[in-house]
């Protein structure tokens, strides 16, 4: 049997490898999918639910999903953009995001989803919750207004850094990421060198007194919008 | 509502002003002004939501405050956090990228009051018609003028952009320095058009100058008291807008204190709350709140600093004082002319900040021994800006108290418009004249009143009068 899978995403084929993701896939192949959840160190949630495709005409999360022979993978669609859209709004409404402060502001996978997807405002009533920020522990700052709850770090702190510091607690509008101790963040063996603090897509898992040592103008998306260096693969292979 | 069987005449909205504001004229049963109130109604609450948040967001997230100065509270809290990481002795390229960013944001802010709000004023006179007394009017008639505004606001706020990142809402300050220095690029485009903005600078304090002189006779009495002066000054008695220690003098130039560190500001500035405003009132508290209100912004800083190190600013600085016979001057609409000198002196700094090439250092952050507690000052454009935090060992923000310029003028504005009331108000009518005159007086002290009330909303500002029962006899709204 052949390695080699055949599919096709908006009418472009695709060879991708047996066993990978349709995001992954389309990675390689240069066709950008948004994704929050997803993160290249981690394996797959299908959390955020932004990245859903029709696959053969059914909504699937493509960080999940396997690829198979002759797929028909829909991405790029208008259906499919408001559906991102009004997810990632709803993000926005769920928590408190201030970008005009938030020290991830310009390197925020959240933000910059925002200017990709051309959302200007969130039509949806803000909930302002009520939520805590952590600053018990010396080195690390858990600001949880601004958590989407994507589980990259509870992801990460198990698998990458072997630690296991982070868990979800609670259920539905309650549900929040917890430590793994009595009370706070320097209740546990977190330390700044953690993988863990990588990956957080939003200023919700922050390194302290870094701020804003990065200009505007060299951050991440000031200049490329989220999602240009998988694009520019593709760019590349069609030379 | 009455007070004491006196009436009251209300004015509002105050327009080209930055913020919302309303005056209330008390009068007695005679119908003479007893008293003037310049209330602001907005409330803001910066200084509570800035609490629980970490130290090194507090320079971006005060910030917002304002979108006319945000600068100024910046650098303030910046230097507040500098003191925080007791990384106070900045490097030589922070020092200076900062006060590049401060001097640019001197230059457009004086640029743009001046320009755009106040030479209406000037240019046609408090009593025309305000269908033409604005900025429109400015550009049909006087289309060179309004453009040379325009054009030297661009170039400060340019000069903020290639210091802090961008025009508004920066973030190049940071605790302990600066996040970038400036590129030769940069740097040479600035020095393209550096020369056409000393000369508009010039032309502007001419006609700030020539205007004061050749109006003296009204403008010397006009919504004019003598008062205390404060502000930053340099250890050898320099004007420094960006850095120094505090000095307060009386209506005759007396020294009230001099060289005072302001880490200990409150050994010697009080705030005395009124009920009928948000607005605080700072008082020297030697003095006490009935004496010790003082002014502060471009007149209290030519008054109080001994020299300005650049030398046409200098030479203008003499001839002002000149005015006076060397005697603090206590003109209110002086204020203008002091604020071009300021914008000439800024435009200096920023020709010799351009030619020194720290500004293209690497050395960008500096940092000591941690406190807990720390007070940042500054000269922003419309005075002393006071930003004071206390921090936990968490790093973050437990107090916070903001004195800002607009409220350390809280009392002159209240005099200034008082005076004014006495001086134009007959009867018990609200005439255009009088409506223009208190407007032209709050003007002159450029407020911010959003800002001074940390506040929610926008400006406009009415006028009322109200009678002994509380009855309104005349309210007026632009």
């Amino acid at each position: 049997m052949s390695d080699t899978i055949t599919f096709t995403i908006d009418g472009v084929e695709i060879q991708g490898r047996r066993g990978q993701t349709i995001l992954e896939a389309a990675d390689d192949a240069g066709v950008y999918i948004p994704r929050l959840c997803a993160f290249k160190d981690l394996s797959p949630y299908g959390a955020c639910r932004v990245c859903t495709v029709m696959a053969n005409g059914r909504p699937q999360a493509a960080c999940t999903q396997p690829i198979a022979e002759g797929m028909v993978v829909e991405n790029d669609t208008e259906q499919l953009k408001k559906v991102r859209r009004d997810i990632v709004e709803m993000l926005f409404v769920e928590g408190n995001h201030f970008c005009m402060f938030c020290e991830k502001s310009g390197n925020c996978e959240l933000q910059a989803m925002a200017y990709r997807l051309g959302i200007a405002a969130p039509k949806y009533p803000y909930l302002n919750p009520k939520r805590e920020v952590d600053a018990s522990h010396p080195d690390i700052l858990v600001d949880h207004n601004r958590c989407i709850l994507c589980a990259r770090c509870v992801r990460a702190s198990k698998d990458l850094d072997g630690k296991n510091v982070f868990q979800f607690i609670g259920r539905g509008p309650h549900k929040k990421v917890g430590v793994n101790a009595e009370a706070n963040l320097s209740d546990t063996n977190a330390d700044v060198t953690d993988k863990a603090l990588d990956v957080c897509p939003v200023g919700a898992l922050l390194r302290k007194r870094v701020g804003y040592a990065v200009p505007v103008g060299k951050r991440l998306y000031d200049l490329e919008p989220i999602g240009s260096d998988i694009e520019a693969k593709r760019a590349g292979q069609e030379k | 509502m009455s007070t004491n069987g006196m009436k009251k005449i209300t004015i509002e909205p105050v327009t080209r002003v930055e913020g919302h504001g309303k005056v209330t004229i008390l009068l007695d049963e005679q119908n003479q002004v007893k008293q003037a109130r310049l209330h602001i109604v907005e409330f803001r609450g910066f200084e509570r939501f800035v609490q629980g948040r970490p130290y090194w967001e507090v320079p971006v997230l005060v910030e917002r405050l304002c979108g006319i100065c945000p600068v100024s509270h910046h650098l303030a809290a910046a230097k507040a956090m500098d003191w925080i990481v007791g990384g106070e002795n900045l490097t030589p390229t922070a020092e200076k990228m900062r006060r590049l960013m401060h001097y640019g944001q001197m230059f457009q802010s004086h640029a743009l009051h001046f320009f755009h709000l106040c030479s209406p004023d000037l240019l046609f006179g408090f009593d025309a018609d305000v269908a033409i007394r604005n900025v429109i009017g400015v550009a049909a008639k006087y289309p060179a003028l309004a453009v040379q505004g325009v054009m030297m606001r661009k170039y400060g706020q340019e000069l903020i952009k290639a210091t802090a990142g961008k025009k508004i809402h920066g973030t190049g300050a940071i605790p302990g320095g600066i996040n970038k220095n400036l590129s030769i690029a940069e740097r040479d485009g600035f020095l393209k058009d550096l020369d056409q903005m000393v000369e508009w600078s010039r032309s502007a304090l001419k006609i700030a100058k020539d205007y004061t002189v050749a109006h003296l006779d009204t403008l010397a009495s006009f919504g004019s008291f003598e008062s205390s002066h404060l502000s930053l000054v340099r250890a050898d008695g320099a004007m420094d807008l960006y850095h120094g220690n505090l000095k307060a003098i009386d209506a005759e130039g007396n020294s009230i204190f001099d060289q005072v560190d302001y880490q200990n500001y409150l050994d010697y500035i009080r705030e005395e709350v009124r009920p009928w405003s948000y607005m605080k009132f700072p008082f020297i508290t030697s003095l006490g709140p009935e004496k010790g209100w003082y002014r502060v912004g471009p007149l209290a800083r030519l008054n109080t600093c001994t020299f300005i190190d650049t030398p046409e600013a200098e030479a203008a600085r003499k001839e002002f004082m000149a005015l006076t016979d060397g005697k603090p001057n206590n003109i209110t609409m002086a204020y203008h002319w002091a604020r071009m000198i300021e914008l000439l002196h800024s435009i200096e700094k920023i020709k010799a900040l351009l030619h020194d090439a720290d500004l293209q250092g690497t050395d960008l952050v500096t940092k000591g021994n941690r406190r807990d507690e720390a007070v940042g000052l500054i000269e922003a454009p419309r005075g002393t800006l006071f930003h004071h935090y206390r921090v936990n060992k968490n790093d973050q923000i437990v107090m916070a108290n903001l004195i800002v310029s607009t409220t350390n003028n809280n009392e002159p504005m209240n005099r200034a418009v008082e005076l004014v009331a006495r001086q134009h108000l007959s009867g018990v009518k609200i005439t255009e004249g009088l409506l223009n005159r208190v407007e032209v007086a709050i003007r002159a002290y450029d407020p911010c009143l959003s800002c001074a009330t940390h506040a929610l909303g926008k400006m406009p500002l009415e006028m009322e009068i109200l009678d002994a029962e509380g009855n309104v006899l005349d309210r007026k709204a632009r």
